[in-house]
């Protein structure tokens, strides 16, 4: 079953440590998010491997966006 | 050959030295210091720890009234209340009230986190200072630099120098004052309580938050207009998306230059006959004690809303009450990651801390209303 990574806080991706098909274990910090000039590691919210990620480094992101898919 | 000599001496600086004025040196040399080696509030320490140097410079006439170039600055930008209503322009066109808005409840938290301003207020009575300094004292536990200057500037100026070196050493200090106090007032439970999302804000409710609350807050506390009327333009600014420019201008290059004229004649009024008494310390130690309990007091008023309210509020959230923005709510944010990595408060914490703003810029309102007439 496909799961949906969100961004949990609104800011920008300042790091992707993840590539599509890579396999990632729940609680591995996959990305950065910088708000309010401080850095917060995003982790993953299961095991499961990546699909496609449809955010960049760099781009802004609301709060819920998707930021990856997990197959 | 003599005398012509020793009357040239007579014109330099050294003769007029005094161990008071050495002594200010160290502590202008220490702010210099916090500033660049550990990163305290550089904006603000470092000219005003300059100004302290200045200020102890004998003969130099700097702060001479009429003629003086930082009595200039102090009188024209603070005195006449020019620079902190500035300061709220720029804080107003980078604050983000959507976090407020998303999380209504959340307000109280930012106006339960004032009791430390009101206690502070009535023990500083207590123990010998006027009403004015007493309310002056108080408003450091807000952790709000400029509403803290602007308060004492009308109340209690000859306390300015002390009060808003102490405002700015506690605002840099948050991350060291309040995890402490946030650790011992919740249980690791309560710690990881996630927020429930608040709802989706609008642009309309966006745009018409600044207009509303100019109306609401001025006309409870008309003695608040100077720094809410500035904070809420500089929203309108942001939220508007038509001024781009004048947003830009308020947050960034205006904000910069009031900053080294706020900065600099703060640090001048701080010279060792005024600085050099027991009454600064008592400031410095009251202060922090006001900004103990207005963290204490946040923390406990989330705890007791969340006695009668099924959606359960992180308690955390309580301690961004105070208005050092974001500080407080970086703080919450990280003492949640430690209790549970997946907690993101930052965005709820927000709410309060915004909250808090306007909050103490209220008590300062009210004040000023109760004890200028």
């Amino acid at each position: 079953m496909a799961t949906d990574i969100l961004a949990p806080l609104t800011g920008k991706i300042v790091r992707i440590n993840i590539e599509p098909g890579a396999s990632v274990v729940e609680d591995l910090e996959i990305l950065v998010i910088e708000a309010m000039k401080m850095e917060t590691p995003i982790y993953a919210p299961c095991d499961g491997t990546i699909d496609t990620i449809i955010k960049k480094e760099g781009d802004d992101v609301e709060e819920d966006d998707v930021i990856a898919i997990m197959a | 050959m003599i005398a012509p000599l020793s009357a040239l001496v007579k014109t330099t600086g050294f003769m007029y030295l005094t161990p008071g004025m050495i002594f200010m040196w160290f502590i202008g040399l220490l702010l210099i210091y916090l500033a660049i080696k550990k990163d305290y509030e550089p904006l603000l320490l470092l000219p005003i720890g300059f100004g302290i140097l200045l200020a102890n410079l004998p003969l130099s006439g700097l702060m001479t009234p009429e003629h003086g170039l930082l009595w200039k600055f102090y009188e024209y930008g603070i005195h006449w209340e020019i620079i902190p209503p500035i300061i709220f322009l720029g804080i107003g066109a980078f604050t983000d009230f959507g976090p407020l808005l998303a999380n209504p409840r959340l307000i109280f938290l930012g106006a339960g986190a004032q009791a430390g301003v009101y206690l502070t207020f009535f023990v500083a009575q207590f123990m010998g200072f006027n009403i004015m300094e007493s309310a002056t004292i108080g408003i450091i536990g807000g952790a709000d630099g400029p509403t803290t200057i602007f308060l004492a500037s009308k109340l209690a100026p000859q306390l300015l120098g002390a009060c808003a070196v102490a405002a700015y050493s506690y605002m840099a200090m948050v991350p060291i004052i309040q995890p402490p106090i946030m650790r011992l007032l919740t249980t690791d439970a309560e710690r990881k309580i996630k927020m429930k999302k608040g709802r989706k804000v609008s642009k309309r409710e966006k745009l018409l938050f600044p207009i509303v609350s100019t109306f609401l807050i001025i006309l409870l506390v008309p003695a608040s207009a100077p720094l809410i009327s500035m904070l809420m333009l500089g929203n309108l600014f942001r939220e508007s998306l038509v001024v781009e420019r004048l947003k830009h201008a308020a947050q960034n290059e205006l904000m910069n230059i009031v900053t080294i004229f706020l900065g600099l004649p703060i640090g001048a009024t701080m010279n060792a006959q005024a600085f050099l008494q027991p009454k600064v310390i008592f400031i410095f130690v009251l202060g922090l004690g006001a900004f103990i309990v207005s963290t204490a007091t946040g923390i406990l008023l989330a705890k007791a809303m969340n006695l009668f309210s099924s959606q359960k509020i992180n308690p955390l959230l309580g301690a961004a009450g105070v208005s050092a923005v974001p500080m407080a709510a970086r703080v919450v944010h990280k003492v949640g990651m430690e209790a549970d990595k997946k907690n993101y408060l930052l965005m709820y914490a927000m709410g309060p801390n915004v909250a808090g703003v306007i909050g103490t810029v209220i008590a300062a309102g009210i004040f000023m209303t109760l004890l200028s007439s």
